[in-house]
């Protein structure tokens, strides 16, 4: 893991093995980097639900649980913008192809709204062309009176 | 009484009141535990009317939702009845985003819900 600060922005790159529960600890210095910033409990939240449901969806379907894959997570926080960058090693995905997951024939379906989740919650979310890649961007809104 | 590691179950006149001991839901193993507890509820000890208040919870991946989308399938199944309390706004916007609040019966505090079964 390299976790370095330049003035303003907190930096770290992490490869992470294809394990549940791997995530665990850049996850939670990610949210404790969020609140150093200053950022505000719901995007705390916000940023919290789509880094894990993208670290795995990376681990579970991309990687598919092999361990000899590894899932790389970059992160950039500052205090009015947060990117996280998540790209495992799998074949990818077209993430155009996942069921609305609020259509009325879906919406009791017991999975399949992590995708959705994701993007409602981000500023911007992007896929590379593969689809084994994935770029969440939050940017800091301006404050609730 | 059954133990239980990832919920509290109470009773309050014929309602069962359902709390989550984690405050944060996302541990695969943990939501699996967590599942397979609701369910008994509804299949073993014959619950039917159940509430389940959010009020220890920060926090839930999309695997949780599956699980209660399980669980009110079951309580419908057997005309029971459903209702949840207690939940933080974050984590309403989640169920509205996904539009499981038209699902879900969402009341807003513990006794307002249990007055309404």
């Amino acid at each position: 893991m390299s976790d370095q600060t330049s003035p303003g922005v907190w930096q770290l790159s992490i490869d992470l093995p294809s394990e549940r529960g791997s995530n665990r600890q850049v996850t939670d210095e990610l949210l404790t980097q969020l609140g150093a910033y200053g950022w505000p409990p719901a995007d705390v939240f916000a940023v919290h639900l789509a880094v894990e449901e993208a670290i795995v969806n990376a681990i579970v379907h991309g990687n598919k649980l092999d361990v000899s894959k590894k899932v790389h997570v970059e992160c950039e926080v500052s205090a009015d913008r947060v990117r996280v960058a998540i790209t495992d090693e799998g074949p990818g995905f077209d993430p155009a192809s996942v069921p609305d997951c609020t259509a009325d024939e879906r919406l009791e379906a017991p999975s399949g709204r992590g995708v959705m989740l994701m993007r409602s919650f981000m500023t911007r979310i992007e896929y590379n062309a593969a689809g084994n890649a994935v770029v969440l961007e939050k940017v800091r809104g301006p404050a609730e009176s | 009484m059954p133990t239980h590691k990832r919920i509290d179950v109470s009773k309050v006149g014929d309602v069962t009141v359902v709390k989550f001991v984690d405050r944060k839901i996302l541990d695969e193993a943990g939501i699996q535990e967590l599942g397979a507890e609701l369910f008994s509820l509804v299949e073993h000890d014959n619950r039917r009317s159940i509430l389940v208040s959010f009020d220890n919870v920060d926090f839930l991946s999309s695997a949780a939702l599956g699980k209660l989308i399980t669980l009110d399938r079951k309580v419908k199944s057997v005309q029971g009845r459903l209702k949840m309390c207690n939940i933080r706004p974050e984590i309403l916007e989640v169920f509205q985003i996904t539009k499981l609040n038209k699902v879900f019966d969402i009341r807003g505090e513990e006794a307002e819900a249990i007055s309404a079964f």
